[in-house]
C-alpha cells in the first residue's frame, strides 16, 4: 500500500489542530459568535483530518510485522531521562481517535445556547480537552501517555465546576481527586518499568517484559495492579464508579458527551493496551476477579439505572453497565471478545454521547432532568421523541442498530470463556431494556400531566443538525460492522499473537 | 607566600562583584531621591545591576577552575545557580515597584539588600571553602532578615524579621560548629580537600559535622523538622521578599547543601536526607491543607516542596543531583511568580491574602487568575508545566536508586498536595466572591516579571531537554 505524505504529520496535526486552536482563542476578542464558529471550524477541520486515518489505514500489514502501529511519528523529546515524541495508531486506537473528533463538533453545536457565560474559556477547554484525549490515544511513549493522561484532567475538572448545575464544585473535586490519586500508581509502575527497561517506549517495554527477566517474576503483579487501578478509576469499573454519577450530573451537556463518550474510554483503552498488552499472563492469571467484578458492574449499574428518578442520572448508571461489557470482553481473552468490546467502547461513545445530548435539550426547554416532570412528550415534541427512540433502541442493543453488535460479540466471547459469565452477563442486555423502555414510556407517552409540558417546542434546525449525525452513526455501525470491526480485528489478531508468544513460553 | 591574583581570579568572582557595585550605588543614590518617590529609579538601577550579573555568570563559561586560592571554583554547577539567582533576583525586583508603591514603602535600602542578599547567594554556589561558604550564607541572611521586616509600621512584618533572625542565627550556628568538627576531621576546610580525607574513611567527628551542617542548612531550605520558623515568617514578610526567599536564598542553600554532602564525600548523611524529606513532605502538605491565608498555604508547600527536593538527593548520584538542581529552577519559576501575584492581589496594606478574597476572581480578573491557575497546575504537577517534569525527574531518579518507598510516599504527598491548590483554582473560578474586593490592574513591570515566570514554567515543562542537559553537566561538574 502506497504511503501518503501526510501519513507522518497526521497524528500530531490531530493534536495540535485543537491545542493550537486553544492557544488562539485565548487571544480572541470577548465576541461569543465569533469564538463559535471558530472552535466549530477548527473541530471539524480536526474530524475532516482524523479521517485520514481509516481512509489510508493499512489493513494488509502483517501482524507479525515490527511494529503493529502505523502512522508512527517519533522523535527524541528528552535525552536524559530517554523520552520520545512516538505517536502511532492501531486498530483499537484509531476509531477512539475517530470518535473523539466526531463528538467534538457535535458538542459546539450543542453548546450553542446552553452555555452563554464565560464562553471563551468553554471552547478553550473544549478544544484543550479533546486534544488531551486524541494525545492519550496516540501515544505510544509512556511519559507522553501520562503526560496527555494527567492533561486531560483539569479541562474537564474546570468544565465540571465552572460550567455544571448545583453541586459542580464537589463534583468537579471528586472527580479530579479520584482520578488522580489513582493514576498515580500508574505513574509509579512506569516509573520501575523505566528504571529497569531503560526506555519509556511501548514495544520496548513490550520486548523487556515479555524476556522473562527474574525481577519482573515478583514486581508484575504489582506493575500490573498499578496500571489496573488507574484505568478501573477512569472506567469506572465497580466498586471505583461513585464518582462519575456525580460528575455525569453535574456536569454540563458537552462535558457528560465528552466524558462519558471518550473519556471514560481512556480507562477501557489503557487496560486494553496496557494491562493486556505488557503483561498478558498477568491479566489472564486476574481475569476472574475483574470479569466478575465488570459483571457486578453491568448488573448493579442497570438495577441502579432503574430506580434513578433523574433522567441524567440513569443515563450516568447505563454507562456503568455499558462499560462493564467492554471490560468483560476485553479480559474474556477470546478474539470474538476483544472486538466486541472495542466495538461497544465505539458504539456506547455515540450512542450515550446521544442520549446525554438529548437529556442537555430537554434541560434547556424545561430545566429539570427529572423523570416525573415529564410525560406525554410524544405529542409536544414528535421528532424528538422519534430521535430519542432511536438513540434508546440503539443503545439496548436493537439489531441492525450499534448496541446490538458490540454486545452479542462480547457475549459470545464470555460465553467461550466461561458459559456461566456468558449467561450472567446476558441478563444485563435485558435489564438495560427494562431501563431504558421504562424511562422513554414515562417521558413520552401517556397524556400531558404538567402544563409545562404542553407548550414545548419541537427540536430546531440546529439540534436536528447535531442528531442526524448521531442517529446515521447508529444506524451505519449496526448495519455495516465490518467498516470498524476489519481494523479492531488486525490491531486483535496482533494483540493475541503477542499474548500467544508470551503464554506459550 | 600569597601568590598572585591573577584576571582570570576577578572574572570568577565578576556576578558578584557587579552585584556589589550596585547595590553600593543604589545605597548612595538613596539620599539624593526626592524622599517622597517611591524609589523606582533605584530599582531599575538594581534591575540593570541583576541582568548585568546574569551576563557576568555566563561571560564566566570560558573561565572554568579556581580562584582566589582554591576557595572559589567556577564550573558548569555555579553558572547554573548565578544565573538561576541572577534571574529570580530581576524578576522580584520587577515585581517590586508596583508593591512598593502601593504598600507605601519609601526606602531605597531595599533594592540595595535585594542585591548585596545575591552577592551572598551567589558566593553560596560558587564557593568551596567552607568558612567563605559561611560567610556568604550570612551576607545571603542578614539582608533577608532586613528584608522581612520591610513593612516596618506593621506588627506581623516585624515579628517576622526578629523570629527569622533568631532563628536563623542559631541555625547558621549549627552550621559553623560542623564546619569546626569537619575542619577537627579533616584538618581542612576545602571541600575538595576534606573529599580526599574522607574517602579513606571518616571518623565519628565528620558524621557529627555532617549532621551538624544539615540541620543549618535543613533550617535555610525550610525542611523539616527545621521548618516551624517557615508560615510565620512568610505570613509576615513582605509578599515579594517572600518571593525571592522561598526561591534565592533556597536555591543557594540547596546548592551549598550539594557540595557538601556530595562534593565532599560526606558520611552518614542518607538517612538524615531521607527522614527529612519524608517529614517535610508530609507536615508541608498536611500543614497546608488547612490553611486559610494563601500566604501561609504556600509556605507549608514551601516545606513539602524542599521534601521533594530532599528525595532527589537521596536517590544521590549524576540524575538525583541533576533532578535537584532542575526542581530547584522549576520552583524557583512557579513560585515567584505565584509570590508575586500574591502580593498584587494582596493590595495595599496586604488585606486581601486569604483565600476568601479570591473568590470570583476568574471574573473579576481574568488574566491574572488564568496566570495564577499555571502556577497552581506547576505546583500541583499537571504535565505542560514545568512542576510536572520536574516531580517525574525526581520520582524516576530515586526509582533508579530503588527508593521504592520514598518514591511512593512522595506519590501520595503529590496526591494530597493537588487538592489544596486545586482549592485556590476552585475559589477563583466557581466560587461567588462573599464581599467587595477591589481589582487593581497590573503595571508594567509585574506584567514582565510574570510573563517571564510563565513563559519559564510552560517552557520547563514543554522543552526542559536544554535546562536538564546543563543540569547534569552541574550535577557532573559538582563531583571532580
Amino acid at each position: 500500500m502506497s504511503t501518503h505524505v501526510l501519513d507522518s504529520y497526521i497524528l500530531s496535526l490531530v493534536v495540535f489542530v485543537p491545542l493550537g486552536g486553544a492557544l488562539l482563542l485565548m487571544f480572541f476578542p470577548r465576541r461569543e459568535r465569533d469564538i463559535r464558529v471558530f472552535t466549530l471550524v477548527v473541530s471539524v477541520l480536526t474530524f475532516i483530518l482524523s479521517l485520514h486515518l481509516p481512509v489510508h489505514f493499512d489493513y494488509t500489514k502483517a501482524t507479525t510485522a515490527n511494529s503493529a502501529f502505523q502512522f508512527e511519528v517519533n522523535h527524541q523529546w528528552i535525552s536524559a531521562p530517554n523520552i520520545h515524541y512516538h505517536m502511532g495508531v492501531d486498530g483499537f486506537s484509531m476509531w477512539l481517535v475517530v470518535l473523539t473528533t466526531f463528538l467534538l463538533p457535535l458538542c459546539v453545536l450543542m453548546s450553542w445556547h446552553s452555555v452563554h457565560e464565560r464562553v471563551k474559556e468553554f471552547h478553550i477547554l473544549l478544544l484543550m480537552l479533546s486534544a488531551a484525549i486524541i494525545g492519550v490515544f496516540v501515544s505510544l511513549d509512556l511519559f507522553l501517555f501520562y503526560f496527555f493522561w494527567e492533561a486531560s484532567l483539569i479541562p474537564m475538572a474546570l468544565m465540571i465546576g465552572i460550567f455544571g448545575h448545583d453541586r459542580r464544585i464537589y463534583a468537579a473535586v471528586k472527580f479530579f481527586l479520584y482520578t488522580m490519586i489513582a493514576s498515580m500508581f500508574m505513574l509509579a509502575a512506569m516509573l520501575w518499568l523505566y528504571a529497569h527497561a531503560g526506555s519509556f517506549d511501548y514495544t520496548d517495554i513490550q520486548r523487556y517484559l515479555a524476556a522473562g527477566h527474574p525481577e519482573v517474576e515478583g514486581a508484575a503483579r504489582w506493575l500490573f495492579l498499578g496500571f489496573f487501578i488507574a484505568f478501573a478509576v477512569k472506567v469506572p469499573l465497580f466498586p471505583f464508579h461513585t464518582w462519575l454519577p456525580d460528575a455525569h450530573v453535574e456536569a454540563p451537556t458537552a462535558g457528560s458527551v465528552l466524558l462519558a463518550g471518550v473519556l471514560l474510554k481512556m480507562g477501557t483503552y489503557g487496560l486494553l493496551r496496557f494491562n493486556i498488552g505488557l503483561f498478558p499472563a498477568e491479566a489472564h492469571r486476574n481475569a476472574p476477579w475483574i470479569i466478575i467484578l465488570a459483571i457486578i458492574g453491568i448488573i448493579y449499574g442497570a438495577l441502579v439505572a432503574m430506580v434513578q428518578p433523574n433522567m441524567k442520572k440513569l443515563v450516568a448508571y447505563s454507562s456503568v453497565s455499558h462499560l462493564g461489557f467492554v471490560v468483560l470482553g476485553i479480559f474474556s481473552f477470546t478474539a470474538i471478545g476483544l472486538v466486541g468490546g472495542t466495538f461497544v467502547m465505539l458504539a456506547h461513545g455515540v450512542s450515550t454521547g446521544a442520549l446525554f445530548t438529548l437529556c442537555g435539550m430537554i434541560y434547556e426547554r424545561r430545566h429539570t432532568y427529572e423523570i416525573s416532570e415529564y410525560g406525554g412528550l410524544a405529542t409536544s415534541m414528535p421528532v424528538y421523541a422519534t430521535f430519542f427512540l432511536v438513540i434508546t433502541l440503539a443503545s439496548i442493543g436493537l439489531p441492525l442498530l450499534n448496541g446490538f453488535v458490540g454486545e452479542f460479540m462480547v457475549l459470545s466471547g464470555a460465553f467461550l470463556a466461561n458459559p456461566v459469565w456468558g449467561i450472567v452477563a446476558a441478563t444485563g442486555v435485558i435489564w438495560s431494556a427494562c431501563y431504558m423502555l421504562w424511562m422513554y414510556q414515562r417521558v413520552f407517552y401517556g397524556e400531558i400531566k404538567n402544563d409545562k409540558n404542553l407548550k414545548l417546542v419541537d427540536l430546531n434546525k440546529r439540534e436536528r443538525a447535531i442528531l442526524w449525525p448521531f442517529a446515521a452513526a447508529a444506524l451505519i455501525m449496526g448495519v455495516a460492522p465490518l467498516i470498524w470491526t476489519r481494523a479492531i480485528d488486525h490491531a486483535t489478531q496482533n494483540l493475541l499473537s503477542v499474548i500467544g508468544q508470551v503464554m506459550g513460553r | 607566600m600569597i601568590p598572585q591574583l591573577q584576571f582570570a581570579d576577578y572574572v570568577r568572582l565578576l556576578p558578584e562583584l557587579v552585584l556589589v557595585v550596585f547595590g553600593v550605588i543604589v545605597m548612595l543614590a538613596e539620599p539624593l531621591v526626592d524622599p517622597q518617590s517611591d524609589r523606582k529609579s533605584l530599582g531599575v538601577i538594581a534591575l540593570i545591576g541583576a541582568l548585568l550579573s546574569i551576563g557576568a555568570s555566563i561571560y564566566q563559561t570560558g573561565y572554568a577552575g579556581d580562584a582566589f586560592n582554591g576557595a572559589i571554583h567556577v564550573d558548569t554547577f555555579s553558572i547554573f545557580f548565578h544565573v538561576l539567582i541572577g534571574l529570580i533576583t530581576a524578576v522580584v525586583i520587577l515585581a517590586s515597584f508596583e508593591y512598593l508603591s502601593v504598600q507605601q514603602i519609601k526606602y531605597g535600602e531595599y533594592y540595595g539588600l535585594i542585591l548585596l542578599g545575591a552577592v551572598g547567594q551567589m558566593l553560596m554556589s560558587s564557593a568551596v571553602e567552607l568558612v567563605l561558604i559561611f560567610i556568604a550564607l550570612e551576607i545571603s541572611s542578614i539582608a533577608t532578615y532586613i528584608l522581612a521586616g520591610f513593612r516596618r509600621r506593621v506588627a506581623i512584618s516585624i515579628e517576622s524579621s526578629v523570629k527569622y533572625f533568631l532563628l536563623g542565627s542559631f541555625a547558621t550556628g549549627f552550621f559553623l560548629y560542623g564546619i569546626a568538627l569537619m575542619f577537627g576531621a579533616t584538618g581542612s576546610t576545602v571541600v575538595y580537600t576534606i573529599a580526599a580525607t574522607l574517602t579513606h574513611g571518616a571518623t565519628p567527628l565528620a558524621y557529627a559535622g555532617v549532621a551538624l551542617m544539615f540541620v543549618g542548612l535543613g533550617f535555610k531550605v525550610a525542611s523539616a523538622p527545621f521548618h516551624v520558623w517557615t508560615p510565620d515568617v512568610y505570613e509576615g514578610a513582605p509578599a515579594p521578599v517572600v518571593a525571592l526567599m522561598s526561591t534565592g536564598p533556597k536555591a543557594a542553600a540547596f546548592a551549598v547543601l550539594l557540595r557538601v554532602l556530595f562534593a565532599t564525600a560526606a558520611p552518614g548523611w542518607f538517612w538524615l536526607i531521607w527522614v527529612s524529606a519524608i517529614l517535610s513532605m508530609t507536615i508541608g502538605n498536611i500543614g497546608a491543607l488547612v490553611q486559610q491565608s494563601v500566604k501561609r498555604m504556600l509556605a507549608y508547600s514551601s516545606i513539602a516542596h524542599a521534601g521533594y527536593i530532599l528525595i532527589a538527593f537521596a536517590a544521590a548520584q549524576d540524575v538525583g543531583m541533576s533532578a535537584a538542581i532542575f526542581y530547584t529552577a522549576t520552583y524557583a519559576a512557579m513560585n515567584v511568580g505565584a509570590f508575586a501575584l500574591v502580593a498584587h492581589l494582596a493590595n495595599a496594606g496586604e488585606k486581601y491574602v486569604t483565600l476568601e478574597d479570591y473568590a470570583g476572581l476568574g471574573r473579576r480578573a481574568p488574566a491574572q487568575a488564568a496566570i495564577l491557575t499555571v502556577f497552581m497546575l506547576s505546583l500541583i504537577g499537571i504535565p505542560v508545566t514545568g512542576g510536572f517534569l520536574a516531580k517525574f525527574y525526581v520520582f524516576q531518579a530515586a526509582m533508579q536508586s530503588h527508593l521504592t518507598g520514598l518514591v511512593i510516599v512522595g506519590v501520595i504527598n503529590s496526591a494530597i498536595a493537588s487538592y489544596y491548590y486545586l482549592r485556590v483554582i476552585v475559589v477563583m473560578y466557581m466560587r461567588e466572591p462573599s464581599k467587595e474586593v477591589p481589582v487593581m490592574r497590573m503595571s508594567p513591570g509585574l506584567v514582565v516579571a510574570l510573563s517571564a515566570c510563565v513563559v519559564a514554567t510552560i517552557y520547563l515543562g514543554v522543552l526542559p531537554d536544554r535546562v536538564l542537559r546543563y543540569a547534569l553537566q552541574s550535577a557532573q561538574a559538582l563531583v571532580r
